[in-house]
């Protein structure tokens, strides 16, 4: 059996309640500090399996702009988040570029896609190469 | 020199002046003009690539382009005209609005009535003086935000970020995810100017510390910055000597503040308010000058863009209904102020309502971080509105929708913030129960 007390600072709301949760074989037992329904679950999600969206952009050719923002569709768990940036900074995709459209299709076996999240035309005249490092 | 008319026009298309621009078609105004001096609409939202936006306003979480992209084919499909890549030069009283551009030339365009919507700027290392050699390497957070998420420069390689603003958090998330190290975030308050969210997802998770009551004094580098000399800060801001460290870094992000930009609003004399440094206003966002409305960053810095759109909206209608002639004069105003424990308050003055509006839509700003709280309404010293919150911070800003029978007929009225001694107990005990 092994019994950990996790710290937790909820961000539901402005009060940003202070939290102790109690976590015994991965399962939540106590949780002290919180004072909503949301924030204690929130807390319990929390110090089980944090999620987090991610949000970065990939490189565009031809298009009006150099790079275009990509969104994943739903939270990823929070230790693949690195992992998903690095994926897509290999990726590279030609303009025209419309909103919601799938750039990569299921991120490293999490089923999750990652979609554009604005439309970029084509480059009007051929932009001149960008200096990428 | 080419000419136009129109009836309503906002001066910016971001997010404040799209959604007056749509509102201002909803309202009946028959010809709409936003005119945008970079390439494309949406302003800010387009380099803020993070999510978060739009949970109130569209009812989901959107990054900061997919909110201006709803916002962009709503105004295409209203049928308002844009005119980018078009920067205006002088807006007269009266509504003579002066712009320039590749593809308009020198126009000048007879508005009836004005919306200001130009958003704001950021605060520079100048406007705090942080002392030390002046070598590259120094940006804005938002300068930043801008070179790496939409022009894919990275700014460099080993940071820290001054001022715990939320894009200051955001960028330390990003720079990290770049591969860039982030070294420390200093904030010169004992407490932080950020979401609490922001400082859970951006520094938290990646393990950056946070540096309360702490102040930089000093940059170091001659071509290009080589490190910060930091102190720690008392409660008056003073640097208590003894305590600086030095920090080794090839690149400083200032996250300390935004400043509306309202230079336009300035040169036809629009009465600004000393605290905001935006326009003084009544309940339809109109300045001062008639004809001239006022929504958004350029009118007080927002921390949220659903809000920024909520008002704009009522500026965009009101500039609509003052263009049709059916916005109650404004002659007679009563003074709205901060009273103790606020910093400020929007709108500043209340104007006759006009029929078929029945409540007002108030913006404050704590002045201190406090627990449970009561925002309270006095006029002419009675209390007329009560709410109770159950805490407040200088970083968030306090929404209040007032029903306007409420305090019709005061003469000034004034809010004020005061903590909740009774519900702070009550907390306490909750939380002690249950431990």
């Amino acid at each position: 059996m092994t019994r950990q007390t996790h710290a937790i600072l909820c961000i539901c709301c402005p009060t940003g309640c202070a939290a102790q949760v109690i976590v015994e074989d991965g399962r939540v037992i106590e949780q002290c500090g919180l004072t909503c329904e949301i924030g204690e679950a929130y807390a319990a999600e929390e110090v089980v399996a944090p999620k987090r969206m991610v949000t970065t952009t990939v490189r565009v050719t031809g298009g009006s702009l150099h790079l275009l923002p990509v969104v994943s569709e739903r939270p990823v768990p929070k230790e693949a988040v690195r992992d998903c940036v690095r994926l897509l900074r290999g990726v590279e995709v030609a303009a025209p570029i419309e909103t919601g459209r799938v750039i990569v299709d299921d991120a490293l076996g999490l089923g999750v896609a990652f979609r554009a999240t604005r439309a970029i035309s084509a480059a009007q005249s051929p932009a001149p190469p960008h200096p990428y490092p | 020199m080419r000419e136009a008319n129109y009836d309503v026009v906002a001066i910016g298309g971001g997010p404040a002046g799209m959604a007056a621009a749509l509102a201002a078609k909803e309202a009946g105004a028959d010809r709409v003009l936003i005119i945008e001096r970079d390439r494309e609409l949406g302003g800010i939202l387009q380099q803020c690539i993070h999510n978060g936006f739009g949970l109130t306003r569209f009812n989901e979480e959107l990054t900061g382009p997919a909110y201006a992209d709803r916002y962009i084919n709503m105004v295409g499909a209203a049928g308002v005209d844009v005119w980018l890549d078009c920067t205006v030069l002088a807006a007269a009283p009266g509504g003579a609005v002066t712009c320039i551009g590749p593809s308009t030339g020198l126009t000048t365009v007879e508005a009836k009535a004005v919306v200001h919507s130009m958003g704001c700027r950021e605060r520079t290392r100048g406007a705090i003086r942080i002392p030390g050699s002046r070598p590259a390497g120094v940006f804005t957070a938002g300068a930043a935000q801008r070179m790496v998420n939409m022009e894919g420069y990275l700014p460099g390689h080993d940071l820290v970020i001054v001022g715990s603003g939320d894009i200051g958090l955001i960028m330390a998330r990003r720079m990290t995810l770049e591969g860039a190290r982030v070294r420390a975030v200093f904030e010169i308050m004992p407490y932080s100017n950020g979401l609490t969210r922001n400082i859970v997802q951006c520094l938290q998770d990646f393990g950056i510390p946070l540096y309360l009551s702490h102040s930089v004094v000093a940059v170091h580098g001659h071509d290009r910055v080589t490190g910060v000399t930091v102190a720690e800060v008392d409660a008056d801001l003073r640097v208590r000597p003894g305590t600086e460290f030095d920090m080794p870094c090839d690149c400083v992000l200032l996250s300390v503040g935004l400043i509306p930009e309202n230079e336009l609003g300035k040169a036809i004399g629009v009465e600004s308010d000393g605290v905001t440094s935006g326009a003084v206003v009544d309940q339809y966002r109109q300045t001062s000058v008639p004809g001239y409305f006022a929504a958004g960053n350029v009118l007080h810095v927002h921390d949220l863009v659903d809000l920024v759109s909520e008002e704009a909206a009522t500026a965009g209608k009101s500039a609509a209904q003052f263009a049709r002639g059916l916005l109650p004069d404004s002659a007679r105003q009563r003074p709205v102020s901060a009273g103790p424990g606020l910093r400020s308050v929007v709108p500043q003055r209340l104007s006759p309502q006009a029929p078929g509006r029945f409540s007002v839509s108030f913006f404050f700003r704590a002045s201190r971080p406090m627990g449970a709280c009561i925002l309270t309404l006095r006029g002419d010293g009675a209390v007329l509105w009560k709410r109770n919150l159950r805490a407040a911070k200088p970083s968030e800003m306090i929404a209040a929708e007032i029903p306007y029978a409420r305090f019709a007929r005061a003469e000034t009225l004034e809010f004020t913030l005061a903590p909740d001694e009774a519900a702070e107990t009550d907390l306490k005990s909750m939380a002690e129960a249950k431990a």
